[in-house]
């Protein structure tokens, strides 16, 4: 279990990471998406001990990483951005090097095998790890996470650079993984982190800006206030009309799909139904209505949202006023 | 520590470094063995260990050039530092593999007095303090070199400020001809290291010299460990 509190890192005036709190328990999964710069890496150095936090605390398994980094360190095997692999030695020589610097205890033989087989590296455990490509490498660094069993696995963008077919494999591995360890992976490719992970949670600018499942945070923005439809006929009137529909916030053109059909995306107030309004609209002024999809609203959108800075503010006080209800009605609970 | 201990053995191997470094050594040191003690037909061998000395000054950084500043540049430490292992740990693990290479090339010279004593009688106390003299040299300047690697990631740069640091070193008592006010004359030249060396050379073991070069290697040392501490704690 991986328990973070106030986590802050500031690096002279600017702030990588700012007052982040989360938890992380046993055989979860979790996500740390984010863009580039958004202070993900930072926040996992400071997770395995590498850099020292400004202030905060984190904890694994109950062991701060500050007051006792050996302990702490022994329990977590970290794949760090760039994996820190020798470039000289042949993997098998590497992997019993970090075996011997992880104080191992485990029959080192067919642990190392189980390992190779495990992160499909048999093949090449004989080569030098400066003569393989980034994939490989990429599998090593993986490896010698995994070396010693640890319980917490921290894997910083474990599929860069790998081909779409190694990113599969890898993706079902640390699924494998997850129902033994607990893994933080951060990510900034979506599907990545919608197929893989039980929890994401969303960084930007050293802030968390959502922290809850895939499927919650879809829905939670998800509306069926939000239309988009293809009509055929004059752009202008069509628009004059739909402004019409009580409790419209906005309606507007999109190119030209068809010749003379225009995509017209609109947004109204939350208790309206839009379909209903516009297809009404559509039968008494007798045009014809060719495509029509509610706007459902994707991890991507929400994350290019969040993240682009545009209504920031409104998305994290939602978030956070759900979560604060969530939280009332769990500690109820437990009252 | 063990674990860190032999895979820099081992790349110095690899990387030939150990190669370089042990003919380079031998080489040199052949030559002087030639034209100080068997050219002169003596079986003294304090000329060979003078000279010694500054080859040691040129080749200890191309040894210790690449200890940290490598692993800094292939984010190979971050491995090291998130490992469940002590700093100290990690430093003294790389200090006591570059000594052993250097124990390896220093002690050619038993080769070389076991050659003159087919000659003549040799003295191996001497033989010996002065070998005890290079080896504690060695253990002081590996460590300063090693620190000064640990400040940068370039291997050059650590090189030629290694060599740097070990000529101003070897120089000081020189230096200290040159300063006026001798109050700090006397604080160069005991702190000189090429004085203390060249009693070794004349057969004399002095005790407080070898505290001298012991604590010289253990506080550098500590401060290439305050290096990572410090860079963890920024």
């Amino acid at each position: 279990m991986i328990e973070v509190k106030n986590l802050t890192k500031h690096y002279g005036d600017k702030k990588a990471v700012n007052d982040i709190s989360f938890v992380v328990n046993d055989g979860e999964i979790l996500g740390f998406l984010g863009p580039n710069g958004a202070g993900k890496s930072t926040t996992m150095n400071m997770l395995t001990g590498y850099i020292s936090s400004t202030s905060g605390s984190v904890l694994i398994n109950g062991v701060d990483v500050l007051d006792d980094p050996i302990k702490a360190k022994a329990n977590i095997g970290y794949l760090p951005e760039i994996p820190p692999l020798y470039l000289d030695m042949t993997v098998k020589a590497y992997l019993n090097f970090v075996f011997d610097l992880k104080k191992c205890k485990l029959p080192r033989k067919s642990h190392l095998t189980d390992i190779c087989e495990l992160c499909k590296i048999t093949d090449v455990k004989d080569r030098i790890i400066k003569h393989l490509s980034k994939g490989y490498k990429q599998r090593v660094g993986l490896a010698q996470a995994l070396i010693g069993n640890p319980p917490v696995l921290i894997l910083d963008e474990p599929t860069v650079g790998l081909d779409p077919k190694q990113m599969v494999e890898i993706r079902t591995l640390i699924k494998k993984l997850g129902r033994n360890h607990t893994v933080i992976l951060s990510s900034h490719i979506l599907s990545e982190i919608q197929a893989v992970c039980d929890r994401v949670i969303i960084i930007n600018k050293g802030e968390i800006a959502a922290d809850d499942t895939a499927a919650n945070l879809s829905k939670k923005i998800s509306t069926d206030h939000r239309l988009i439809v293809r009509i055929e006929g004059n752009k202008d009137e069509i628009l004059f009309e739909l402004r019409k529909i009580p409790g419209l916030k906005y309606v507007r053109a999109d190119m030209e799909r068809e010749k003379g059909v225009y995509e017209y995306e609109m947004e109204a107030e939350e208790d309206v139904d839009l379909r209903r309004e516009v297809s009404a609209l559509v039968n008494k002024m007798n045009w014809t209505i060719l495509y029509m999809n509610s706007a459902e609203i994707t991890l991507e959108d929400i994350f290019l949202k969040i993240t682009m800075g545009e209504g920031v503010s409104e998305h994290i006080k939602k978030l956070k006023e759900s979560k604060s209800e969530q939280n009332e009605t769990e500690n109820g609970g437990n009252n | 520590m063990g674990a860190i201990f032999r895979r820099e053995l081992g790349s110095f191997f690899t990387s030939s470094i150990a190669y370089v470094f042990l003919a380079v050594f031998y080489a040199f040191s052949g030559y002087f063995f030639y034209a100080s003690s068997l050219y002169s037909a003596t079986t003294d061998m304090s000329g060979l260990f003078s000279s010694l000395f500054l080859i040691i000054v040129i080749l200890i950084p191309v040894l210790t050039m690449k200890s940290f500043s490598e692993e800094k540049k292939q984010k190979t430490e971050q491995g090291l530092l998130t490992a469940p292992v002590s700093l100290g740990g990690i430093v003294l693990g790389k200090y006591f593999a570059t000594l052993l290479m250097y124990i390896m090339g220093i002690s050619i010279v038993f080769v070389y007095a076991l050659i003159l004593s087919y000659f003549g009688d040799v003295s191996w106390n001497i033989v010996l303090s002065n070998y005890l003299a290079l080896f504690f040299v060695g253990c002081a300047f590996i460590a300063v070199t090693m620190f000064v690697s640990s400040l940068t990631e370039n291997q050059v740069v650590a090189a030629v400020f290694g060599i740097l640091l070990l000529m101003v070193l070897y120089l000081l008592d020189f230096i200290a001809g040159y300063v006026k006010i001798d109050f700090i004359a006397n604080i160069l030249n005991s702190l000189s290291f090429y004085e203390k060396y060249y009693e070794f050379t004349c057969g004399i073991f002095n005790l407080s010299s070898v505290l001298f070069f012991v604590s010289t290697a253990v506080i550098f040392n500590f401060l290439t460990v305050r290096v990572f501490e410090k860079r963890r704690w920024s």
